[in-house]
């Protein structure tokens, strides 16, 4: 075991966990961070996503002391009190979530896109998605649900 | 009703008022407020907010960890196991094998094939032989290692035709009787009309093979399954399941509890697709190990156990005889097919029936014949994927309409139109069909995809390819044989003006609960957000058969009506004793209980529900579905494939081949589907997206398939990783583009039909036939890979070498 800190949604966190632990393992076992989910556990399918300084990351190929010092952003960190992120939203409005498996890592990569990119087109909005499988909706749902909370973000 | 995709949606009130923007008072025959309506999910914000607790979100206090060991064998004896070792490692709690569970089940009360863990024989790679549970997962995989199996290696099959072919054992399966064979799990051999003289009247007859190679389902959620039996002998099994009512039945009989002491939770399910419908080892194992130990243990697959578990596409070995007359009507259709069914039964008895059963319709047909036969060879179980047993004819089926147009130089579409089967009439297998909206998928997909002005007019590597299909919307009889209804729900009303909704089906991302909720949101008039779905519990929901066949929407929707209708019969009569007026005039919409025709007399719904419960007693009602009993074959068999309603689809794909590397893009597929009517029309079009997007994945990408000896092990999965089994990302996808269609069915709840496995099956021919327009090369076997569209035109003299223009396609007439 090793006593692990972590900045995760602006808690200060900390947990003891096995040293081969990755940040997902933490996030999910450790912390009870369950919104993260593990659809493969090799970097292959991008449930796992979370938003580490920024950036989209594969949570479940990221050794748990890589996330120490830095800010980590989860599912459960997109919503700001009792508002939820427009993403969020408008993946309830546009039918984006069929079984929802895919949604945590999809709604992560897409606020990180929308952070660096508020006014995305369809195609940049595919391209950052493409790490990201979702076996139930053929994307067109997901890609609506991120243009229209662009959309709403930039008004 | 056509492209209702997907914006304006009503918020959070369910009923809200009519498109006028007031609630209709003019009576019964009312605008729907609800249905029809782009509402939300009741559990749209759970899942977008991470609140959404699936099965291994669930950590109970004490809770152990299990894993199986598997076989390295494709196919041996088990001759002796020793868990001496693995039991006394430090921090193992229990470890069972095959002997601690007997009895053996299967899906199919019929075929009952399988044990939790294998007791004698393994049958494939990865057949579980033993199982731990322990105080961490890294413990427990250390006990696997621990483990002593000793194994006696039999002859392995790996082709269906070899394996059927073994003159004798040792066979994969006890031979059910004396001189059968025990690699066949099922043969049959069904005639409708005269089909000799069906060719005798034809034109032209196309005769060609195919081959669909096997897919797997591969939802993004691993199985997993607690288990947790307590002191008082009651033992409760979460799992990530689509037929709760199935897992129960089969738990309580393998394991030997009293059905009454056993219950099954399933928490939401992410992507099953068929997967998951069965019961799997995990789920023995756990109730096991948790009753030898007393403490809830937990087994989440790993993504190679998941693929190894399977149940997926069959493959299917095809030979398809077609006759039309000049005019392009069909004569006569004869199939014969052999399923490589892997090393279970599963839900094969149905497969190899619904392989050709469910070929008959959208198009007419006065003579069919099909046989098949389904082989168990030493590899994964194949079973029912999404559109079970009838994507894979389809494919062959469309293909060879394609030729037949060809040669018959008829437009494909027409040649569709001209042989449509109609609606309220019976196909050549005697199956009732009742709406049939299959024109106008035709017409529609026409339309939107410009297709009279593409077909055969693209230029050399471009092209368009049509196909239909239809689809049931449930089995018309449940797997095992009983008289009690396929669906059933309870509803109950509280003082607050909320409405519980107890439904035993399971959501699977198709959105049942929300549909229940969408059904008595308008029934009662309750805004969305004062209903409350608590589902798939069996201690507390009412039976429903699960989530498979398309049977969801049709039959617990019926259900969820019947019992809404009763409940808002006792509401109306209490408010309208209150107002002394009669039932009819009471209206329930938009929160309110109104009156009709008098504007100034309403009541909030709160103080409705109250009056009927004074009235009534404590205020709920039950409803059931069970389905039509005349609407199949009057012979044997005649009741697999029959379904209160069928869906139907068209799709038009647009392709791009890359003459140099064989290398096929999808651009767009146009997907036109008769859903009856769509309850909730984002729902309704992102099951055919989500569909077709299937269908082109196994059109192009997907092989489930198997090591050969020459490439290391036989035997072996060739490439279990969601790297290496290749699903398509976002940028592999095409644009999708769903058209609705509604032909309101008569017996569908408000004439719904089902959407959620008609819309895969065009996709695939589709494909197909785009690419022989754009190229002029017939693609006959699954999937349409770099390499094999490369070797297809070699063949054909139209590589790249080639330089050939568009003329080169229409002369082909390969037919
Ligand atoms: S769990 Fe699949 S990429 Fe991380
Ligand atoms: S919604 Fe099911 S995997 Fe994306």
């Amino acid at each position: 075991m090793e006593i692990v800190r972590l900045r995760v949604n602006g808690d200060e966190r900390s947990c003891g966990v096995p040293a081969h632990y990755t940040l997902l393992e933490t996030l999910r076992y450790g912390l009870g961070l369950t919104g993260s989910k593990q659809g493969c556990d090799k970097g292959d399918c991008g449930a796992c996503t979370v938003i580490v300084d920024g950036r989209a990351i594969l949570s479940c190929i990221t050794p748990v002391w890589e996330a120490e010092g830095r800010e980590v952003r989860t599912v459960e960190g997109l919503a700001s009190g009792m508002e939820t992120h427009p993403v969020q939203d408008e993946f309830d409005l546009n039918g984006a979530a069929q079984c929802g498996f895919c949604t945590p890592g999809i709604l992560c990569s897409s606020v990180a896109l929308l952070d660096r990119n508020p006014t995305p087109t369809r195609e940049e909005i595919r391209a950052a998605l493409a790490g990201n499988l979702c076996r139930c909706t053929g994307y067109e749902k997901i890609y609506d649900a991120v243009e229209a909370a662009a959309a709403r973000l930039s008004t | 009703m056509t492209g209702r995709n997907g914006r304006g949606i009503d918020g959070g009130s369910g009923s809200s008022p009519a498109a006028n923007g007031r609630p209709d008072r003019t009576g019964e025959a009312s605008p729907l407020n609800t249905i029809g309506r782009p509402m939300r999910k009741v559990d749209g914000l759970a899942k977008a907010t991470g609140r959404a607790r699936y099965t291994d979100d669930i950590q109970l206090p004490g809770m152990l960890h299990g894993k199986i060991l598997r076989s390295p064998h494709p196919h041996a004896r088990i001759v002796r196991i020793d868990t001496s070792r693995a039991e006394a490692l430090e921090g193992v709690h229990a470890v069972v094998t095959g002997r601690d569970m007997p009895t053996p089940y299967g899906i199919i009360p019929w075929t009952p094939d399988e044990h939790p863990l294998c007791v004698d024989k393994v049958r494939y790679i990865g057949d579980g032989v033993a199982a731990v549970a322990a105080i961490d997962e890294d413990t427990a995989i250390a006990a696997l290692d621990l483990i002593d199996v000793a194994y006696e290696e039999l002859p392995e099959y790996f082709d269906p035709h070899e394996a059927i072919a073994a003159p004798s054992g040792p066979y994969i399966h006890e031979p059910r009787k004396p001189g059968w064979s025990g690699n066949i799990t099922k043969v049959v051999k069904l005639e409708f009309g005269d089909v000799e003289a069906g060719f005798a009247e034809a034109d032209v007859i196309a005769e060609h093979d195919y081959f669909f190679e096997g897919t797997t389902h591969t939802p993004i959620e691993p199985h997993c399954a607690i288990g947790l039996a307590a002191g008082d002998g009651k033992l409760t099994v979460w799992s990530a399941t689509q037929v709760p009512h199935y897992l129960h039945r089969e738990l309580a009989r393998v394991l030997e509890v009293d059905p009454a002491k056993v219950r099954v939770i399933q928490p939401p399910v992410g992507g099953a697709f068929g997967g998951k419908s069965e019961p799997f080892d995990l789920e023995f194992c756990v109730a096991k190990l948790s009753m030898l130990t007393g403490r809830p243990v937990k087994i989440l697959y790993t993504r190679e156990e998941v693929f190894y578990a399977h149940r997926g596409r069959h493959p299917f070995h095809m030979r398809y005889r077609t006759g039309a007359t000049s005019d392009g009507m069909l004569t006569s259709v004869d199939a014969r097919i052999v399923l490589d069914g892997g090393a279970y039964a599963s839900f094969g008895l149905v497969t190899t029936y619904y392989s050709g059963q469910l070929l008959t319709a959208p198009y007419q047909m006065p003579a069919y014949r099909f046989q098949s036969t389904r082989a168990y060879t030493n590899k994964p179980a194949c079973g029912p994927k999404r559109g079970h047993g009838s994507v894979q004819p389809r494919f062959a089926f469309e293909v060879q309409l394609d030729r037949i147009a060809e040669r018959l130089e008829i437009d494909p579409i027409e040649l569709r139109r001209r042989n449509f089967i109609g609606a309220n009439t019976r196909t050549v297998n005697e199956l009732r069909v009742t709406s049939n909206g299959f024109l106008e998928c035709l017409a529609e997909v026409e339309r939107a995809s410009d297709w009279k002005r593409k077909h055969r007019r693209l230029p050399f590597g471009r092209g368009v390819g049509v196909a239909g299909s239809t689809y049931i919307s449930g089995t018309n009889y449940p797997i095992y044989p009983n008289e009690m209804p396929q669906s059933g729900i309870q509803l109950q009303v509280d003082r607050s003006g909320r409405v519980a909704i107890f439904s035993g089906a399971s959501e699977i991302g198709q959105g049942v609960d929300s549909m229940v909720a969408y059904v008595v949101a308008e029934e009662l008039g309750v805004p969305l957000d004062h209903i409350r779905v608590l589902a798939g519990d069996t201690d507390f929901t009412p039976v429903d058969l699960g989530a498979y066949s398309s049977r969801v929407t049709f039959m617990l929707g019926n259900a969820c009506l019947q019992a809404a209708r009763k409940l808002k019969a006792m509401v109306r009569d209490a408010v309208a004793e209150e107002w002394e007026a009669k039932p009819r005039e009471v209206l329930l919409a938009g929160g309110m209980a109104l009156r009709a025709g008098d504007t100034g007399t309403s009541m909030p719904l709160r103080a409705a529900f109250n009056l009927a419960e004074a009235k009534f007693g404590t205020l709920g009602a039950t409803g059931s579905y069970n389905t039509p009993k005349d609407v199949h074959g009057s012979y044997r068999g005649g009741t697999i494939g029959a379904s209160p309603a069928y869906s139907f689809t068209a799709h038009v794909a647009e392709v791009e081949v890359d003459t140099e590397t064989g290398f096929v893009t999808v651009d767009k597929i146009w997907i036109a589907h008769d859903c009856g009517r769509a309850l909730n029309p984002v729902l309704v079009a992102g099951q055919m997206e989500g569909s077709a997007y299937m269908g082109f994945a196994e059109a192009l990408m997907e092989e489930h398939i198997f090591k050969s000896a020459d490439e290391g092990r036989a035997g072996l999965h060739n490439a279990p990783s969601l790297l290496d089994y290749r699903i398509p990302t976002s940028l592999d996808t095409p644009a999708l583009e769903s058209l609705i269609v509604e032909s309101i069915d008569p017996e569908g709840p408000y004439g719904a039909k089902e959407a959620g496995e008609g819309p895969l099956h065009p996709s695939i021919p589709a494909i197909a036939n785009a690419i022989y327009d754009a190229v002029g090369v017939r693609m006959d076997s699954l999937p349409f890979s770099p390499p094999r569209v490369w070797r297809a035109l070699q063949a054909a003299g139209r590589g790249k070498a080639a330089g050939r223009t568009r003329q080169a396609v229409g002369a082909g007439r390969a037919g």
